[in-house]
């Protein structure tokens, strides 16, 4: 469901555009099952300290079937479908201007929604600080290349974290998530990827095959694009929602196979509900808190029962039910919850909102270790304008703005948060813990 | 007099769904029969995951059929996330429909040609076959079955002088063997018992503030799905009191006059009535088995059943009465009494209906007389009789009540038993036009 400037922008129009400089946002490709993982050939580049960490991820792009160059040599009409930049052993920040401007020089042989992917690592406590600036550098780099790209590409880093292999599982499937179509609306993003003791094979096809899952505020919009996008990687679904929704329910239910929960999040036994729908079906492996509200205000005339309400499902719910099934003894739970670009970023009536969402980031960030003392994860994915019901509400003129903000100049589909909660509900995303991870098509600001 | 019970498998409750039930000419309006149940077999399907499964049958009916609803329940399975092989067939015994369904496919779990089964019903006022005449309807057959355009004119030539042929029949509530409507009936039993307006206006009130109570405290979470924009029954009066139903006027019983020829009191009204209705309900039956196999949850078994017919064309017996008959046949086959019972579900056709069926229980003469007991068969406590609401404050879409019911005593009996550590027994009781009763015991499992 591509918006009317899109396809207007990409029509007959299209020059008209280009020639106005007006934003000109591309259609962006998803994934389908089958297609190419990319658009064309991968070069790898490298700084030289980084040289055998690239062979190592040569190896493994090589091992996916896909056509990896060292090189940046193109036969003619030729075009790469991603870059992936090795910066992974750099020392020196004078280190990192020859792979850079190697980058440089390929960006025009770079297809349309293609794809560059930075691989270095994350400054740490008891960095020298020449170390820590060559490292440090490495964002702002993706963050302006992300900004700089055309076409539905864009530029993410993975940051390895605690010593982790460039070819370690989660470092690698973290690089296959980056370059695949399933983060057409990710841009900009640097994720911290640390070592883990993660599956030794890995089905590529179904991630979550064999796994229960539970996604709440599943009637629609987000929610269903996550049951379905789960119920595709082969996980076993329970949509949650409010009875009042549950005609919805039922019917997303039925399309994935799942089991409907008439359930409000904010129930004091809500985390016992889940628990005993998610048992007949195998036990609890994966939590989505995606129910949530908005109740905009501004401040100086925010209601308590706006506030009150939008505090209770949004993050109070989240709270308890975490608590509650840590409690409970489950093991291994993989927990993806509902932040928001608003929390990072702020925006103007949504002070209790934003609140909500800066404080789901922060229990992630808090709950994180609690549940990897038992071999899970919780970790959060900031929406940014994304098309659906909810946002369908928002004015005219305030909500075609929205769209043209970020640097791919239009909103993001329900599909792409979804294929960002999928991968971190997946055994191979293990090493990633306790991170917030941004699907905005890179928003202008914030972190 | 306990008959021996023939010793076969268990037939228990796993679960129920049923849609808001919604006053006729409001919200299913535009809404059919096969709509209405397909879209409470999906909520049953969604609820336990039951896509694409085959069940050993889906049985139900409704009351107020159109002809092309000849094969309802089918075609409501097609419509549906059920494996299409699912077989399923229609069955009606007026408002006993829902739960003679129940019946008849726990015997068949019973008896292991089945595994499992969905038994419900449907019923909707605001979609209701309008039938023509039977002389207009007779002189469109045989144009129909003419084999010239002449012959065709011929046979409908006569509809031009007769315009009134032109009238459609609708249905109603009438009997057809003594043509008043079923309210005049329970009019005319109400009197007999002596049962005053006050009494039923209780009855009515205890109805909307039980039913308001459990939705509000989250107990049809799990037994309704919303449908059409409806998520709660809208005859449900949350906050209606005895001032508010004493001021309505009496509807059925003016006119009746005593022995003596005196006038009656007329006590029956809108309030202590059921409305008339639009709902479907489906209940998720199966083996012990089946249902271990699939980690479902096993609420209850379904235990046994009675039905009992009584004269009332000849004014011998109220309409209604025949639970009353019923019931202690069901008991006694398990030598339980009244007092064994910790949920009376029975039907509120009327407040009436429950006050007489209650009273004829506790009348020496009548259960000596009529129902062949050495002496009264007892006496029902109000703490266990209809806790959750019924039909008065939930309404009544005929066919769709049994399961309505089934699902809830099911569930009742579940938490009673899960909070004491011992059994806990259900009797359910509806009254059905024709004068039947059909009645059934739900035991925790």
């Amino acid at each position: 469901m591509t918006d009317s400037y899109t396809r207007f922008a990409n029509g007959g129009f299209k020059p008209l555009v280009k020639k106005l400089g007006l934003p000109q946002p591309a259609i962006l490709r998803r994934h389908q099952a089958g297609s190419p993982l990319t658009v064309g050939p991968v070069l790898v580049v490298s700084d030289d300290a980084s040289a055998s960490d690239a062979d190592a991820v040569t190896k493994v792009l090589t091992g996916w079937d896909i056509d990896v160059r060292r090189s940046p040599e193109l036969a003619e009409r030729e075009k790469f479908g991603a870059v992936v930049l090795v910066l992974s052993a750099v020392e020196h920040p004078e280190d990192v201007s020859g792979a850079a401007l190697a980058l440089g020089g390929t960006l025009r042989g770079l297809a349309g929604n293609g794809r560059v992917v930075t691989l270095s690592r994350a400054p740490e406590t008891g960095d020298a600080p020449t170390l820590a600036a060559a490292r440090a550098g490495v964002e702002g780099f993706v963050r302006s290349l992300g900004k700089e790209l055309r076409g539905g590409s864009t530029a993410n880093g993975v940051q390895l974290t605690g010593g982790a292999a460039v070819d370690s599982i989660s470092v690698i499937a973290t690089l296959r998530f980056f370059l695949s179509a399933k983060s057409a609306y990710v841009d900009g993003q640097i994720l911290p990827v640390g070592p883990c003791d993660g599956p030794g094979e890995i089905d590529w096809d179904r991630p979550l095959a064999g796994r229960v899952a539970v996604v709440t505020g599943a009637a629609r919009g987000i929610g269903a694009a996550i049951a379905r996008t789960m119920a595709r990687d082969g996980a076993k679904v329970v949509v949650v929602d409010v009875p009042p929704a549950g005609e919805a329910l039922s019917a997303v239910a039925n399309s994935v196979h799942g089991v409907a929960l008439q359930l409000d999040v904010t129930a004091a036994d809500a985390a016992d509900k889940i628990l005993a729908a998610a048992k007949p079906l195998g036990g609890l492996d994966i939590l989505v808190h995606n129910a949530g509200i908005t109740r905009d205000k501004l401040l100086a005339n925010m209601k308590a029962d706006r506030w009150d309400s939008v505090i209770a499902v949004n993050l109070a719910s989240q709270l308890r039910i975490n608590a509650r099934l840590l409690e409970a003894g489950v093991e291994g739970l993989r927990i993806v919850s509902l932040a928001s670009t608003s929390g990072i970023a702020g925006n103007k009536g949504q002070t209790n909102y934003a609140y909500s969402k800066a404080g789901v980031i922060g229990h992630t960030a808090a709950t994180a270790p609690l549940v990897a003392a038992t071999g899970g994860t919780a970790n959060a994915v900031a929406p940014g304008f994304i098309e659906t019901e909810m946002t369908a509400r928002i004015p005219f003129a305030t909500r075609s703005v929205a769209r043209m903000l970020p640097s791919l100049a239009q909103g993001g589909e329900p599909v792409d948060i979804a294929e960002a909660i999928c991968f971190l509900a997946s055994d191979a995303a293990a090493g990633i813990n306790g991170r917030t991870l941004r699907v905005c098509g890179q928003h202008m600001v914030g972190k | 007099m306990a008959s021996s019970i023939p010793t076969t498998r268990e037939a228990v409750i796993i679960g129920g769904n049923r849609i808001p039930f919604a006053r006729a000419g409001k919200k299913y309006v535009r809404t059919s029969n096969q709509d209405m149940f397909t879209a409470a077999l999906e909520g049953l399907v969604a609820r336990f995951g039951l896509q694409g499964e085959l069940l050993g049958e889906v049985v139900g009916g409704a009351v107020l059929k159109n002809s092309r609803d000849f094969n309802l329940i089918r075609e409501s399975v097609l419509g549906s996330s059920l494996a299409p092989a699912t077989p399923a067939y229609d069955l009606q015994q007026a408002c006993g429909t829902g739960l003679e369904a129940a019946i008849a496919v726990t015997n068949k779990i019973k008896l292991g040609q089945i595994e499992s089964a969905v038994a419900g019903g449907t019923d909707t006022i605001s979609d209701a076959p309008i039938a023509v005449g039977d002389k207009l309807r007779r002189a469109l057959l045989q144009a129909n079955h003419a084999r010239s355009t002449g012959d065709r004119i011929k046979a409908l030539l006569p509809v031009l002088g007769h315009p009134k042929w032109l009238a459609p029949e609708t249905p109603d509530t009438g009997e057809p063997r003594t043509g008043l409507s079923m309210g005049e009936h329970q009019a005319i039993t109400t009197a007999k018992w002596g049962i005053t307006r006050e009494a039923q206006d209780e009855i009515a009130l205890r109805s909307h503030q039980n039913l308001y109570r459990a939705w509000e405290e989250g107990f049809f979470d799990d037994l309704v799905t919303p449908f059409r924009g409806l998520s709660r029954d809208d005859n449900l009066r949350g906050d209606t009191s005895a001032e508010k139903l004493a001021k309505l006027k009496p509807v059925f019983g003016r006119g009746l006059t005593g022995d003596d020829g005196a006038p009656l009191p007329a006590t029956m009204t809108a309030g202590n009535s059921t409305p008339l209705t639009d709902g479907a309900s489906a209940v998720l039956f199966g083996s012990r088995d089946w249902a271990e196999e699939r980690n479902l949850p096993v609420l209850a078994k379904f235990v046994d059943a009675e039905t009992a017919g009584v004269d009332f064309v000849h004014g011998h017996e109220g309409l209604l009465m025949a639970p009353a008959a019923a019931v202690p046949r069901l008991l006694a086959r398990h030598g339980l009494t009244l007092e064994d019972i910790d949920f009376f579900e029975i039907h509120e056709a009327f407040a009436a209906t429950v006050l007489t069926t209650l009273a004829a229980w506790e009348d020496e003469d009548y259960c000596r007389d009529e129902l062949g007991l050495p002496g009264a068969f007892g006496k029902v406590d109000r703490s266990r009789l209809n806790v959750n609401g019924s039909s008065l404050a939930a309404g009544h879409p005929f066919a769709a009540t049994g399961g309505r019911i089934v699902a809830t005593a099911a569930k009742l009996v579940h938490a009673k038993a899960a909070e004491t550590g011992k059994p806990a027994r259900a009797l359910i009781s509806v009254c059905a036009a024709g004068g039947l009763g059909v009645t059934a015991l739900v035991e925790s499992a």
